[in-house]
């Protein structure tokens, strides 16, 4: 099959938005948007787990909403608006959910707490009173081995209370 | 756990896709939400030389209803599922299974078309397009053909999907008032994939069940009807009291393998309870729903 | 006054200090850290668990892109003293010696057989299957019965058989005690392998230069020293160039405490290449290479009089501990501690117990939260339990009567333990009062009534915490159980302080700011806290069986006892103010009586750094100061506590529903509550983890079969209960600070209180659970083979 060798490119071009800013790069299209934010990019605050989705280390916004970064191919983000923990704490829209979340020590290593913030940011966007069992349910794409999850629902709950965005 | 060496090309339009797909033949594969695809190219379980981009194809998007049929394409995300004002009133089936489709992260990306694609026997969407008696619509460059759902799942992660085909879009009739819809899993975890499952329609009557059509997923190897469940079901007495007026037939229907941690007699204990658990759900819910009108 | 330190120091709930940076996504976790030059590896890793390797070639994958080179253990071995698991003081321990990697056989499933080396992990892993290997697989020893049968294949062709070691004990007269036993309840329990499944995998870069022979090796690990040690010993590099530093970690809970083989492997690469060399597990990988736990079958019975005494118990443990003795630590943990724990807060004088740990085709058993503890709490408790039903007794007045009393203290127990300090009277009742255990009770029964089947579970347990020298040092094992503190006065007045201590996200670090700020008079602010580095601090030990707190804390707590003596002799010089009148309080020394000011920290600092000239002449300034700590004789801190569990058993389908936990903890002084709340918490999770969900599921020729995250069930938020979270606090006596160890209690009462939940839901089923994880199926089949007596489960 000669024919094949002439379809699609080894490397890519990607024009998104990174973090409020446009972002121009070439990438080899089979480097998952996680790894082309912590190799390329040097933004290391998006975790690696497992890199099959499961855990939720890697997430990250694309377009305003969550998406795991291992299951995203970089090439795919084009024309899209990626966030990072990193542009999300330095803007101050994860201000309030970083808060709580110290108060409590809702996190330990601190492994799982770049997703799980992001995460939790998705939901508080949403501006509606959850039950504890509705943020658990929120967060049940995101793994964390340390705090056995109660800090982190008591911290979401804080947030959903104080009502604000 | 990096994905082998591919290319990349994102055709500009859905003809382009056709073209690029035929050209490749075998060696291209589509991706649209990538979420199952992804996962088993960084475990390095396939090595397609070419992924053909098609999740910003404009042709494979979009909900509509019209004429008592909801269509929807390809590229509707399992979150516009939940969100669609059309899926909540006219397939109320597809807004209960919704959240079951692993977490929120996912659904923001994974699509039907691809749920559809994959056949995971384990998966929610291709169960419930059989019980709702979806049909696809199969495009390539050879133009496009219609297949039933209850056709399309040939086998173990199998379908009828020809090379160089793409699923366009799902249409659905609408579930007619009067027909019950039923939803249930079972799963280790919430979103994990489901242990069992079933989705139903039933025309239920005071007392009685006057028709059901039942699709498992989870402990079967493809969605598919439930031909005998399906069949002793019609005319049972409801509430069902215990398993009796299936529990034969259920044997024809559900034949699981063993898998790790879980033996096929155990998955078919569970698809048993499940069922009597479904059918009873649909029941309350009609007599509520009868009580309020 | 008081206030500022109060707020701050010793007994407030401040969160862990690295959060803001961490929350921020500025942590440096091995996978962010990069170095100049260097390289990344993979391992090529037997797909058997035994087999021959008969051939490997790797010219190929040597010339794929970006590859530095292949090596295999022709190269790796010999740069490497083979590791020899071995407890000196346990008598007839075995182990063969063990090299990096697999030379003419594989032992084990994922025993690593080549290391490719190149520019990224992502080359590396295509050239990886460029290598032409050829195994020929071998007969499988899968689990401890096949291990022990007669006639079955040695694994290890220097001894005569797969018994790794084989210890009985006995106490009193059990023989005659069971005889005399008006009941006794006897159970065999079953525990699959589990894994510790840190959220990070593991990972190091190792950076050997070859100009001065000089080894760092940055080293996601919870012990640095150990590993400097190891490295040094084993690799003969001399122990003063080694330096070993661990970066922010994501989660250890014992599996970074392993010596594992791949890390090792990757050191020697470093040292071949003269450059260094970055080996981060991936998830895949770490299935096939982490260090396991848990494997282990019990046989037990507990004999009791009819008014509810106990007059004996017996165990018999055989763990199937893996192809080798893990190095440092040993296969024999596990079996001891469940052997020399089991029934230790009970009262009753006859015991037998008999451990053995078994050779298998199966990844070494290494260190994980709870060690043999869980075991010990779960025999303990589900015989308890069970025991006290047959008699009638209510579960909580049968402990109520067994536990050993506060009066009792100190004592030893039939398996040998030195009580002193424990509190389990306390303790359970706060827990009972806690969890309104009668209410409880009461809806319990109702809901039966209505064929909803609820359990209630208790968990007691003492634990072994900070062990010292007289447990390590007879194994012959380089594991020191000191820690240490350096602290210096910074001229500005602020303090900078160097622990021998690791963090891993327990919080131990901000525990030392909290006892350093609280003794110097000043606010944890002030205080800045380095670690992880066995270069720059006090000998030490790290992060193992929660030692952190109590060990390093207490050293801590020394050294800056040290140091506010001699800021306040200079203040006194200073001052001309005898020093017995001064104090510390809010970065000030104070006059004691009237709380005022008569020299800042600061002018301190100044005056003792740069103005020398001022002082008298034979005035010593030491505002450094530094300070070890260990306890020559004790062998560990016993702590106890205890947990509860409610659940729901769904009888048609198997599924548990966690509804409520509670726990009750004595670690002693309570430093930091907040982190000592957190601990238990996620403990607590892992302990429900380990007995409803995680298992590595083997073939019955040791294939593993669920090697994902998908298929690995580790628990998310959804099916976790709440968790409620109490103090008792009975100071150790024998040290200044008063504290014990808190990391591991609550995943050892949680499985000891679920084990007896779920149990207790079942119990009028006339069911009974005894293989762990609990999973829906194995509650199905408990339930099919429950008495016939009991109604049929419905389809």
């Amino acid at each position: 099959m000669g024919d094949v060798e002439l379809i699609g490119d080894e490397e890519v071009e990607v024009v998104a938005t990174l973090n409020g800013k446009p972002l121009k790069r070439r990438a080899k299209a089979r480097q998952h948007l996680a790894d082309f934010l912590r190799q390329e990019l040097e933004l290391t605050g998006t975790h690696l787990g497992c890199e099959h989705g499961i855990c939720g280390a890697c997430t990250v916004l694309i377009d305003g909403r969550t998406a795991r970064g291992c299951l995203t191919l970089t090439a795919q983000i084009s024309g899209k608006s990626v966030e990072t923990i990193e542009g999300l704490s330095d803007n101050g829209r994860l201000a309030e959910l970083q808060q709580e979340f110290i108060a409590r020590n809702a996190a330990q290593c601190g492994f799982c707490s770049s997703g799980m913030l992001l995460t939790a940011y998705e939901l508080v966007q949403g501006g509606e009173k959850l039950s504890r069992s509705e943020i658990r349910e929120h967060i049940s794409g995101n793994m964390c081995r340390c705090t056995g999850y109660h800090a982190i629902v008591d911290a979401i709950e804080a947030v959903l209370a104080k009502g604000s965005r | 756990m990096k994905a082998r060496n591919f290319r990349y090309v994102r055709p500009a339009s859905l003809q382009e896709a056709y073209r690029t797909l035929a050209e490749a033949g075998g060696e291209a594969v589509p991706i649209a939400g990538g979420q199952s695809l992804l996962a088993g190219l960084n475990m390095r379980l396939s090595s397609p030389k070419v992924l053909v981009d098609i999740s910003n194809l404009v042709e494979l998007t979009g909900q509509s209803y019209a004429d008592g049929m909801v269509r929807l394409g390809a590229l509707t995300r399992h979150r516009d599922l939940l969100s669609s004002a059309i899926v909540r009133a006219h397939l109320p089936l597809l807004a209960e299974a919704a959240p079951h489709i692993g977490h929120i992260a996912i659904r923001n990306r994974g699509t039907i078309g691809g749920s559809l694609a994959y056949a995971d026997p384990a998966a929610e969407l291709p169960a419930c397009a059989v019980a709702l008696g979806a049909t696809l619509v199969l495009g390539s460059a050879k133009g496009e053909r219609q297949v039933k759902a209850e056709d399309f799942f040939k086998g173990l992660f199998e379908t009828d999907l020809r090379a160089g085909e793409l699923i366009v879009e799902v249409k659905f009739p609408e579930v007619p008032t009067g027909t019950s819809t039923g939803f249930a899993e079972l799963s280790r975890r919430h979103g994990d994939f489901a242990l069992v499952g079933i989705a139903a329609l039933a025309i239920l009557r005071a007392g009685e069940i006057e028709s059901a059509r039942i699709v498992y997923f989870g402990c079967v190897d493809r969605a598919r009807v439930a031909a005998s469940v399906s069949a002793a079901l019609s005319g049972a007495a409801v509430p069902l009291e215990d398993a009796s007026p299936y529990a034969a037939a259920i044997r024809n229907d559900v034949k699981p393998d063993d898998t790790p941690g879980l033996r096929a007699d155990t998955k078919l204990h569970m698809a048993t309870v499940l069922t009597r658990r479904a059918l009873n759900s649909m029941v309350e819910q009609r007599t509520a729903w009868a009580m309020s009108s | 006054m008081a206030s500022q330190a109060a707020s701050t120091g010793i007994g407030a709930r401040i969160p862990r200090r690295e959060l803001k940076r961490l929350l921020a996504g500025h942590g440096r976790y091995i996978d962010d850290i990069r170095l100049s030059r260097m390289l990344h590896a993979y391992f090529v890793r037997s797909p058997h668990p035994h087999a021959k390797l008969v051939s490997i070639d790797v010219q190929r994958a040597s010339r794929a892109p970006g590859v530095a080179g292949v090596l295999t253990a022709v190269e790796i071995n010999p740069r490497c003293e083979p590791f020899v698991g071995v407890a000196l003081h346990r008598a007839g321990h075995r182990s063969a010696p063990q090299r990096l990697f697999a030379a003419e056989r594989a032992v084990w499933q994922g025993q690593p057989a080549a290391i490719v080396l190149a520019d990224s992990r992502a080359e590396a892993e295509d050239a990886a299957e460029l290598i032409e290997i050829e195994w020929q697989p071998l007969p499988v020893v899968a689990d401890q019965f096949q291990a022990i049968a007669p006639g079955a294949p040695v694994i290890h062709h220097g001894m005569p058989d797969n018994l790794a070691f084989d210890f009985t004990m006995e106490q009193g007269e059990p023989a005659k005690a069971f005889a005399e036993a008006d009941v006794v309840i006897e159970e065999e329990l079953r525990f699959e392998r589990q894994m510790a499944m840190t959220l990070e995998p593991r990972g190091l870069i190792a950076d050997f230069n070859p100009s001065d022979g000089s080894l760092t090796v940055i080293h996601a690990h919870q012990s640095p020293f150990q590993m400097q040690e190891i490295f040094a010993s084993h690799l003969g590099i001399p122990e003063h160039k080694v330096r070993v530093v661990a970066p922010d970690i994501g989660g250890g809970f014992g599996l970074k405490l392993n010596v594992h083989c791949d890390e090792i492997a990757t050191v020697v690469a470093s040292v071949i290449f003269g450059r260094p060399v970055k080996f981060c597990v991936d998830r895949l990988e770490s299935f096939v290479s982490d260090a396991q736990a848990r494997d282990h079958r019990i046989k037990c019975r507990i004999g009791c009089k009819r008014t509810g005494e106990i007059t004996a118990m017996e165990i018999d443990d055989i763990g199937a501990v893996g192809a080798y003795g893990m190095p440092m630590r040993f296969n024999v943990a596990e079996g001891m501690m469940a052997v020399v724990m089991t029934g230790a807060p009970y009262l009753f004088d006859s015991y037998r117990a008999r451990t053995r740990s078994v050779y298998v085709n199966k990844n070494l058993i290494g260190m994980y939260r709870g060690v043999g503890m869980p075991f010990a709490c779960i025999v303990g408790e589900l015989l308890t339990d069970l025991a006290a039903h047959e008699l009638g007794i209510d579960t909580v007045e049968f402990k109520r009567r067994n536990y050993r009393p506060k009066s009792a203290l100190p004592c030893v127990t039939p398996g040998g333990q030195r009580l002193e300090t424990v509190s389990f009277h306390e303790c359970l009742e706060r827990l009972v009062e806690l969890m309104d255990y009668d209410k409880l009770r009461q809806e319990q029964r109702e809901l039966r009534g209505r064929g909803i089947h609820r359990g209630i579970g208790i968990g007691t347990f003492c634990e072994q915490t900070a062990y010292g020298p007289p447990y390590y040092g007879p194994s012959g094992a380089a594991i020191s159980t000191q820690d240490g503190c350096t602290l210096r006065l910074e001229p500005s007045g602020s303090v900078r302080c160097l622990t021998s201590l690791t963090d891993q996200g327990q919080g131990t670090l901000t525990a030392v700011a909290q006892i350093v700020a609280e003794t110097l008079g000043t606010s944890v602010d002030e205080v800045s806290v380095a670690g992880n580095d066995s270069a720059i601090s006090t000998y030490g030990g790290g992060a193992w069986a929660s030692r952190g707190t109590a060990i390093g804390g207490e050293a801590a707590l020394r050294a800056s006892t040290v140091l506010k003596e001699n800021i306040l002799s200079l203040a006194s010089a200073i001052t001309q103010t005898p020093a017995d009148e001064l104090s510390l309080a809010n970065g000030q020394v104070i006059n004691s009586k009237t709380g005022l000011s008569v020299i800042s920290l600061a002018e301190v600092g100044r005056i003792g750094y740069f103005r020398q000239d001022t002082l008298p002449k034979d005035f010593d300034v030491q505002l450094s100061v530094n300070a070890s700590f260990v306890a020559n004789d004790k062998p560990y801190y016993m702590a106890n506590g205890v947990q509860a569990s409610y659940v729901e058993v769904d009888a048609d389908t198997g599924f548990i529903r966690l509804l409520g936990q509670w726990a009750v903890d004595d670690c002693g002084r309570v430093v930091n509550p907040l982190l000592v709340d957190e601990q238990v918490r996620g403990g607590t999770v892992q302990g429900i983890g380990a007995v409803l969900f995680e298992e590595c599921i083997y073939s019955e020729d040791a294939n593993l079969l669920n090697g994902t995250m998908a298929d690995y069930l580790v628990p998310m938020a959804y099916e976790m209960p709440d968790i409620v979270v109490s103090h008792v606090e009975t100071p150790e006596t024998s040290t200044r600070l008063g504290a014990k160890g808190i990391g591991e209690a609550g995943l050892i009462g949680a499985m000891g209180a679920v084990w007896v939940a779920v149990n207790d839901a079942l119990r009028p089923l006339g069911a009974r659970i005894t293989h762990q994880p609990f999973t829906p199926e194995r509650v199905l089949d408990a339930l099919a083979r429950a008495k016939p007596a009991e109604p049929p489960v419905r389809p």
